[in-house]
Parts: structure tokens; sequence; C-alpha cells
């Protein structure tokens, strides 16, 4: 049986050949009914829009269909039962759970007690590998990955988006460029981690300072609740913002990246650029997902 | 007082026990996280002597911890190495030293330490123990990947 909990438990060949499927899957080179007859079960403790309904739509472009609990208040959880228990008896309804919770580790654990294949869709700042997968996939449309240099900006300490990202660009010998306020610099774990995989790492205090030299810039949000008053979190939130006037001295090919929903990250005038490539970016989730669900489903 | 009678006195605090493990060469201070992490509580029906700032050729001052009538078994000792790895294991019967050996730091650790992540699985009342997997640079979290990278002994359970 195969889950999917991190991207950690990827190595290169196996990222290539998922993207290489959704290549395929984009390009319509697909069975429609690949996945007739299979049910995934939604199981989201957490908000989404993007993650759940491109795997909803995701198990449907593939013939399969979908259950889910609803709101997290409807569920069972909600009378105090565990996590464990409830994959044990969702496991008995579905052919693979797809989970989103705000505990770290939630979807490991979830692997343990399920009887069908496990996705982690994002467990609380931990790991979110789907995400990861549409990322690289994105790159890969615009340039390969090997050896780009990458700027990870806003919050890297929460941000599970950009630990999975980095993650995964260590095997590709990218160079990282780490950009966030004070307090949300990338965990020092983290950071260890990737320089002993080899990975260079550089830190700037500001996107100025670097834009010349990209070729993605990997937007996160930056979150209110992070910061003591309002004040604080505006003047952080504009130093960071990404506007065209930013952009005047960068690559030609360079891309914008953002995991979504942006709140003030991204200027809208940029929407229009040919660097913003965050709508695309939440495009390419369905494809990528649909190479993930025939993995482990079939 | 001299170091001979320091010896002897010492001596008597830490004396032979006929049957059970003598856990010797413990880093100074360690032998009560010893203990707790070998699960050993006041409820234990085994007879069990603690000595600590004992002193020692090899280490200059050492703690032991005696446990009668009860043989470790080698997990159990194993876990002892992440708080002092250069505590020796003596196994004894009828007064003798049957089996000595050394500790040896084990790959996973499971239901010892808690884990410091509060947002982590491990840390609710899903049916699990804590489990770290452990690596030349401290423990990591099997559930969230957090690292301990120092002080292990305060987050013993």
């Amino acid at each position: 049986m195969h889950h999917i909990i991190s991207i950690g438990d990827f190595d290169r060949n196996e990222i290539d050949r998922l993207l290489d499927h959704a290549r395929q899957i984009d390009a319509k080179k697909y069975d429609k009914n690949a996945l007739y007859g299979k049910i995934l079960a939604v199981l989201f403790f957490e908000p989404s829009t993007r993650t759940r309904m491109s795997f909803e739509s995701a198990i449907a472009r593939l013939g399969g269909t979908s259950v889910s609990v609803g709101s997290v208040e409807a569920c069972s959880m909600a009378k105090g039962e565990t996590l464990a228990d409830t994959v044990r008896v969702v496991s008995g309804y579905a052919d693979a759970i797809v989970i989103r919770h705000p505990r770290e580790g939630a979807a490991r654990l979830a692997a343990e007690f399920a009887t069908v294949p496990v996705i982690n869709a994002g467990d609380g700042a931990g790991q979110h590998p789907s995400q990861t997968l549409l990322d690289l996939y994105t790159i890969s449309q615009s340039m390969p990955i090997d050896g780009i240099d990458i700027a990870l900006v806003g919050d890297l300490r929460y941000g599970r988006t950009a630990h999975s990202l980095a993650s995964a660009l260590s095997l590709y010998n990218a160079r990282l460029h780490a950009i966030s306020p004070p307090g949300l610099e990338l965990p020092s774990a983290l950071s260890a981690d990737l320089k002993d995989k080899g990975m260079e790492i550089v830190e700037h205090d500001t996107i100025d300072d670097v834009i010349s030299a990209l070729d993605v810039l990997y937007v996160t949000r930056i979150q209110r609740e992070r910061f003591p008053d309002s004040a604080s979190y505006f003047n952080v939130t504009s130093s960071y913002r990404i506007t065209p006037e930013l952009l005047a001295d960068a690559k030609k090919n360079l891309i914008v990246l953002h995991p979504l929903p942006r709140v003030d990250e991204i200027d809208p005038r940029l929407d229009e650029s040919p660097h913003a490539r965050y709508f695309e970016q939440s495009k390419n989730g369905v494809p990528v997902r649909m190479a993930m669900l025939m993995k482990v489903m079939q | 007082m001299n170091r001979q009678e320091d010896a002897e006195n010492e001596g008597l605090l830490v004396r032979r026990i006929r049957n059970g493990t003598v856990i010797d060469h413990i880093d100074c201070g360690e032998a009560l996280n010893v203990v707790k992490i070998l699960g050993i509580t006041g409820t234990t029906q085994e007879a069990l002597s603690i000595a600590t700032n004992v002193q020692s050729k090899e280490l200059g001052r050492k703690d032991i911890v005696k446990l009668t009538n009860r043989e470790l078994s080698k997990e159990e000792v194993d876990r002892i190495a992440l708080i002092s790895p250069s505590a020796t294991i003596n196994i004894i019967r009828n007064f003798t030293v049957c089996e000595k050996k050394g500790v040896e730091i084990p790959g996973e650790i499971v239901g010892i330490v808690k884990c410091p992540n509060p947002g982590c699985i491990s840390n609710t009342n899903e049916p699990i123990e804590s489990k770290f997997e452990v690596l030349p640079k401290g423990l990591r979290c099997h559930y969230c990947d957090w690292m301990i990278t120092r002080d292990i002994t305060s987050h013993i359970l």
C-alpha cells in the first residue's frame, strides 16, 4: 500500500516520473475511467478551497467519486473521536483518503491506522506534498528545475508549502534565497538539514537585493496572527509586497508563484504580466493530483 | 578524610547485590534520569539503590544504579545511551558478574521522550506512543519531524 505523506518520502526519480505523468494527463493522454468505481474520502479538518476542490476534480476526471464529512463541526471528531478511529472507520467507506489536519504529523498517524492509501493534503505547519509537486510541475513548464535560483518570500517559519518545496529543491541543486520578516525565518533544523544535503541557502533582508538573479520568486502569505498588532503587520507586509516596479530589474523569464490565497502580497497589477504564473500554478493542481491519485489507487 | 577513607565509605553506600543488574559508569548527576528512562517508579517491587557522585578512576565522579532480582534487557539498557553513553551494564548472578556490556544508542526510541512541538499529533489523546528516530545530530520526531538536538533529559516522559 502506497501513502503520500511527505515530499521527503520521494526520491528524485519518483518525482520526475510523477511530473512526466502529470504532463501526459495535461496533454489529455490518459484513461478517463482509470479510477472508475473508486471512491476517494476527503477528510478535511481545516478550511480549503484549492486543494480540496482540485482533489475532488481530479478523482471525478478519472471516473471515480468522492465522499466527505462536510464541515469539521458536523463530523465525529467534534464528539471527541480520535483521528485514529476516524481513519479506521473511513477506510471502510473509501479506496483512499486525502486528509488535511491542523496538527503536524496527523497524516503519518492516519497512514498507520488506515487500511487504504493516505495522501497528506497539509498537516499544520508540516508537510504539503501535493502542493510541492504542483509547484515543481509549474516551474518545469517554464524552465528545467535543475540549478535554478529561487527566492522563498514571506512566512518561512510556519509556511508548510515553503518547507516542502525547499526540501524537494534540495534534490535539484537549486540555490535558495530566503527572504522573511524577523521571527519568521526558515526553521534552523530545516535549514541545517538542507545545507547537509548540499543546498546553498542565502538570506536576504529585501527582495530588491536579489531580484535580478532570480529564476523563480515564490511568495507565501504572511498571516496577521503572527504579529502583536495591526500596525506591525501592515508595516511588514508592505515591505514584502510584489509589484510590477519591483520586477523592473528581473530576468525576462522570471516566474512569480504563490500557493494562494493571496491577500496583499502580490499587487493585482502583476496578474497580467508574463511573470505571473500563480493562477496557472493553481490550475496545475488538477493534473498533478490526478497523477498522485493514480499512483496510490491503481 | 583521605582518598582511601572516601572509597571505603562509598563502598558501604554501594553494597554488592546477590542477583540483579548494576548500571555503572553513569555520567555524574544522571542516575535519577537513568531510573526515569528505565520506567522504574516508586512502586517497583525490586530493591533499588542509587549512588551519585561516587569516585571513579575513569570518570572522576560517576553515578551507579543497582536493581536487585531483575535483569534488564538489552532494549531497556540501550535507552540509557541517550543520556549516558559511557554507562556499563553488569548482570549479577549469585554475587558474580555474569555479563558485562556497554550501551548502544538505539535506532529508534518509543514512548520515552515527549515531542517538544505543541502542535505535534503525538501530544494529543491519540492511541500512539511518541516515537523518535535517533540521528547523529539528535532525535527526530517520527510524526512531525521536530528535531531535539540538546537537553534530551528535559523531554523524557
